[in-house]
């Protein structure tokens, strides 16, 4: 009873920080929206007992994503001109809403597969099995590695001065 | 009544319907980044409600938004400093203005 009010508390935060995202005419505004609805999806992974996840979303994108796109929107000055929609808004929100009543559909139709296991309750030392360990997921890993390696340099390499 | 593996999906759903509506109608391009991180959030969110719901001791669908969550922080990274670069240019980051590469 408790993890389903906490469910759908967070999920009204997250949807309401969302449209603030769409709505706001201030970008700034937007982005610090971008942040609240970041810190809800981590509570939300909580009550899915992905732990180890939470903390990395806390990190990676409330740490470094929105501080970087916030940084980002103070140097280009561009929310002074507020943040205006093209022509395409009702194409668009009819796709929106046509993609949303699609994935409804098959989400209600589908006969999903539960499983009953309990979860595991720390995933840290699971997850770093999964990546680390034997016919795991080691490959993927360095692959990630090597694609954050070529992104420093590119950002350094596009963002320098002439 | 419990909270089910559909809650989940559908709140995903709409995040992520909210994010394509972001993505599809904005001028400013910072804007654009921040609706196609609310769609990056949204497959995360799916992911992991898999992984707890459908495979609660392999954990595969955490692995995969971990690699999700390194894809999108390099794709910010890249993207700001792609706009760092127009706005030095062009003194705009409106994607109307932007038309360099249209004929």
């Amino acid at each position: 009873m408790g993890l389903a009010i906490a469910f759908y508390i967070l999920a009204a935060v997250t949807i309401v920080a969302a449209l603030g995202v769409i709505v706001q005419k201030n970008v700034f505004r937007a982005a610090l929206a971008l942040i609240i609805c970041l810190v809800a999806i981590a509570g939300i992974f909580i009550i899915l007992s992905a732990d180890f996840l939470a903390v990395v979303q806390i990190l990676v994108y409330v740490g470094a994503i929105a501080v970087v796109i916030i940084l980002a929107i103070m140097l280009t000055r561009e929310f002074t001109r507020g943040n205006p929609s093209n022509r395409l808004q009702l194409p668009a929100f009819i796709i929106a809403a046509f993609f949303f009543g699609l994935m409804v559909f098959g989400i209600i139709k589908t006969n999903w597969q539960i499983s009953t296991d309990p979860p595991q309750a720390p995933t840290t030392s699971a997850l770093a099995e999964q990546l680390f360990g034997q016919n795991g997921f080691i490959l993927p890993l360095e692959i990630a590695a090597v694609l954050m390696l070529a992104v420093i340099l590119g950002a350094i390499v596009i963002a320098r001065e002439k | 009544m419990t909270i089910g593996l559909q809650h989940f999906l559908i709140l995903a759903a709409l995040l992520f319907s909210i994010g394509l509506y972001g993505a599809l109608t904005k001028r400013n391009a910072i804007t654009i980044l921040i609706s196609i991180e609310l769609m990056l959030n949204a497959v995360n969110i799916t992911m992991v409600a898999f992984s707890r719901f459908v495979t609660p001791i392999a954990l595969t669908g955490q692995v995969f938004a971990i690699f999700i969550i390194v894809v999108a922080a390099a794709e910010v990274a890249l993207g700001l400093a792609i706009i760092i670069s127009i706005y030095r240019n062009h003194d705009t980051i409106d994607t109307h203005k932007i038309n360099l590469m249209k004929w």
